[in-house]
């Protein structure tokens, strides 16, 4: 008798797992905990994608494309020097509440000189709150751009730039642009307590928050004074799980209804659940091999493209990519505008490749150097496969490489003291402008010590096509100068490139709605559970 | 015994010093500065790194880093994490009890089943069952956690589906916390689920965790209990005629725990070492998660911060440990 009591409640314990449902609840798998919740302070997307429910920007990116669209500000003027822009912005936006704060007023101006106040001005009490480092405000060079941001009325704002800069409206639908309270903040500097702001955050956002329990969960539910179209979801949970196949069990289990970065060796598994469904894009990137052209023998163009013609990107791809990636033939990636498709990607010939060799006066190769980061990167699954890989490639053609690598910062440090010969590394955009991969990646100015570029190739003819394009507000010539700056690009052949990878996003079959968006961000507004 | 605390106690302080040390010295020769790896391929521009380094103290010659971290232990400080610019000690606060809830139910499992199968095996010395259970032992001691827990996982919630897959506690329960134990705080909770669940979820990693010390336990049970079983005291109770369970449990087995104590308390610090992993398989929201994403971060006050509490806690216990056994052995003490 006692044994089948003992029987029936370890039963029940166990059946419990499954039980204890909501309405419309959606549970998201996510790979990492976020810095805090101010997109301002991180640069990383799992802290991005955590505070997206939350805040909103100025602008915003359209679901699904790299095009900016209304957000906080309904409409905007530039003017025709390129170097006022002027937001109008939208009346009647509620702020979220919690237990310390009540809003009073709506939305407007004050809101928006504060929160670029804070991350501009170092006399701001809130400057240095929660450690102060606003590393995206200083990359994306907003310090010297923006001269001044000035307060017409409450509804209108106007900023003023240095130099014209077109990526300027993109870079303000990015994440380090997001609008916090004013109100909440003078709030928390009378409670004494100023860094909750980033703690217990308060947006506009169609989501607020409500707990985070560190390493576990980040749980929030539908802000209903939200301006925007209402979300379906009365409540959204982010349940934090590192291990991508522990992610993929919890989707298997119905734990979780979306679950971000699978492996890619569990695809086809996924593919053949009929409980689960997967939607994918070619994500925001690019995976490359540099050429430190500042070194011999880079600094012959015909080594380069030696190199480019010797290397077999597609059984590249098929091994370290299993299928999630398509090669590479320009520096942007195809899903963005001014992407060159007329441009012929150099043949896989190792034959021709060792006649330029020749030509470059290396009948029998030469012995380098190939550097390989230690880390996966959703550009690079296995940098060391890919170097192995390259390694014999090279060697049909005479070319020695030694792998070399580093601790990440380690290597990345060096890379930009221009100390390799060959490295692999790679990029994902930001703002989805041309100007966010070309300039920080092959401009003059990356191309120092110290600098981002890891080819260190400055071309004065490419130079001169990018800087006027990110002068130009006309969109037309900016394609057309990105188009011939691309062309400079594959004759120089200061990198190989290597491949876009795709992303994939396993669901369950009855999440709908859900879009992937081409910067890799998590958004809930528009999914709902059927 | 005061003599004797009075010496455990003085001994701590060295060993303190060392741990402060190792602890310190080890993070700093792991190449990678947390400044360049937070800012990755979008690198940072010089002077503001300069003035971040400088913020953080990184600038400073590393003896002198020490120095002043020497300081801000011995006055409380542990300092803030670079990451979120919370307290390490909040941190480890907020995270600790979930840690020790794990830890403490692996215990139990491996108590509650290491002990009467070393017992079973002692008496049962050279059967099938001894033989079968010294070998599991040994391919329980070296199961490796990552393989272990993910196949727990495979079989148990994803094949069969009785358990769920990870986490403290199902995602749809909010439960607020309180003493930071989930099973107390889901107990208090209005939703009357939430107990189940919360139980639910540490069957696995429990076992998982447990099972290292489960191994040691049986083993060492056994060859206690057989050590003592062969001494005259046990050879008189039985020519007294007392039941042979009797035996086995009052007289055998309360001589044979004294080891088993010391083994228990000894592998308090391999448990927390293994909560580490099981944490991270499980995505238990503990210290063993919170230290594995510092590394990557190059987080070095939580490093530093976490790992010297978690060694103070590994000394402490293995000073009362060392008490109890003065306490329970009197000829120790001299």
């Amino acid at each position: 008798m006692r044994a089948s009591w003992i029987v029936a409640a370890a039963c029940a314990i166990v059946l419990s797992g499954a039980a204890g449902a909501q309405a419309k609840t959606l549970v998201y798998c996510s790979e990492g905990s976020p810095g805090n919740f101010n997109p301002m302070l991180n640069t990383d997307g799992t802290t991005f994608n955590a505070n997206l429910p939350i805040y909103n920007r100025l602008v915003e990116f359209q679901p699904g494309s790299t095009e900016v669209g209304p957000g906080l500000s309904t409409k905007w003027t530039v003017t025709p020097d390129g170097l006022t822009y002027t937001f109008f912005l939208r009346h009647g936006v509620k702020w979220q509440s919690n237990d310390k704060f009540k809003p009073t007023r709506d939305f407007n101006a004050d809101d928006v000189i504060f929160s670029f106040g804070r991350q501009a001005d170092k006399s701001n009490p809130y400057h240095s709150v929660s450690g102060g480092n606003y590393a995206y405000y200083g990359d994306m060079g907003m310090p010297t751009l923006i001269k001044s941001i000035q307060k017409i009325d409450p509804y209108t704002v106007v900023f003023t730039l240095s130099k014209p800069a077109a990526p300027f409206l993109a870079d303000m639908a990015m994440d380090f642009a997001s609008i916090q309270s004013k109100e909440y903040a003078d709030a928390l500097l009378k409670l004494g307590k100023p860094e909750l702001i980033d703690q217990e955050p308060i947006g506009t956002g169609p989501f607020e928050f409500v707990a985070y329990s560190k390493d576990s969960t980040i749980r929030y539910r539908a802000f209903p004074g939200y301006w925007g179209p209402k979300p379906k979801l009365s409540a959204l949970v982010f349940s934090i799980v590192k291990d991508p196949a522990v992610r993929l069990a919890k989707l298997r289990a119905n734990e979780c209804q979306i679950a971000i970065y699978p492996n890619p060796a569990d695809l086809p598994s996924i593919r053949a659940d009929k409980n689960l469904k997967m939607l994918s894009q070619p994500g925001l990137n690019i995976g490359y091999l540099a050429f430190n052209t500042q070194k011999k023998p880079f600094t012959d163009v015909r080594v380069r493209q030696a190199i480019n013609m010797a290397i077999d990107k597609k059984a590249i791809l098929q091994a370290i990519y299993q299928g999630a990636g398509q090669v590479a033939k320009n520096l942007i990636p195809p899903t963005m505008w001014s992407y060159d498709n007329a441009i012929k990607d150099w043949p896989y010939d190792p034959a021709k490749a060792k006649e330029l060799l020749a030509q470059a006066g290396f009948p029998n190769g030469f012995s380098t150097s190939l550097w390989a980061m230690p880390v996966s990167r959703p550009y690079n699954p296995d940098a060391r496969r890919m170097a192995e890989m390259m390694q014999a490639d090279l060697a049909k053609i005479g070319v020695k490489a030694n792998i070399v690598s580093y601790e990440w910062g380690e290597y990345l440090k060096r890379v930009r003291n221009g100390e390799h010969d060959m490295a692999l590394l790679g990029w994902t955009g930001d703002n989805g402008d041309p100007d966010n991969f070309f300039v920080p990646l092959a401009g003059c100015d990356a191309a120092r010590l110290g600098g981002g570029s890891a080819s260190k190739w400055c071309n004065k003819d490419f130079e001169s096509l990018v800087q006027k394009a990110a002068a130009s507000s006309d969109h037309a010539e900016r394609v057309k100068l990105y188009e011939q700056a691309q062309v400079v690009m594959h004759e120089q052949a200061p990198f190989v490139f290597v491949a876009h990878s795709v992303v994939f996003m396993p669901m369950r079959k009855n999440v709908e709605g859900y879009q992937m968006s081409p910067f890799g961000r998590v958004q809930f507004d528009h999914v709902d559970l059927k | 015994m005061l003599q004797f605390l009075f010496r455990r106690v003085l001994l701590v302080i060295p060993t303190f010093i060392g741990v402060t040390f190792l602890a310190f010295i080890m993070i700093h020769l792991v190449p990678g500065d947390p400044i360049e790896v937070m800012a990755g391929e979008h690198g940072i521009d010089p002077v503001q790194l300069a003035a971040l380094r400088h913020h953080y103290g990184l600038d400073l010659p590393l003896w002198l880093q020490f120095v002043h971290y020497e300081i801000n232990v011995v006055t409380g400080g542990l300092g803030r994490s670079i990451v979120t610019h919370r307290t390490v000690w909040h941190e480890f606060v907020a995270l600790f009890p979930a840690t020790l809830e794990l830890t403490f139910c692996a215990m139990l499992v491996s108590l509650c089943v290491g002990i009467p199968l070393g017992v079973i095996a002692a008496v049962k010395r050279g059967s099938a069952f001894d033989y079968g259970l010294m070998g599991l032992s040994v391919t329980g001691a070296s199961m490796p956690i990552f393989w272990w827990g993910l196949m727990m996982i495979l079989v148990f919630s994803v094949a069969l589906g009785w358990t769920p897959v990870s986490g403290r506690i199902s995602d749809m329960f909010y439960v607020k916390p309180w003493s930071g134990f989930m099973l107390i705080d889901s107990w208090f909770s209005d939703d009357k689920g939430a107990f189940l669940s919360a139980v639910s979820h540490l069957i696995l990693p429990a076992i998982v965790l447990g099972t290292y010390p489960l191994a040691i336990v049986a083993r060492m049970t056994r060859s206690a209990m057989l050590e003592v079983l062969g001494e005259d005291y046990i050879r008189t109770a039985r020519a007294k005629g007392l039941a042979s369970v009797r035996v086995v449990i009052v007289h055998a087995l309360r001589n044979a725990l004294i080891p088993v104590v010391t083994v228990v308390g000894l592998s308090v610090g391999s448990l927390l070492g293994g909560a580490i992993l099981t944490e991270t398989v499980f995505s238990w929201p503990g210290v063993g998660h919170w230290l594995v994403e510092a590394i990557q971060r190059r987080d070095y006050p939580v490093l530093q911060g976490g790992t010297l509490l978690i060694a103070s806690l590994v000394i402490v216990v293995n000073l009362c440990v060392d008490m109890t056994y003065g306490m329970l052995n009197p000829r120790i003490r001299r």
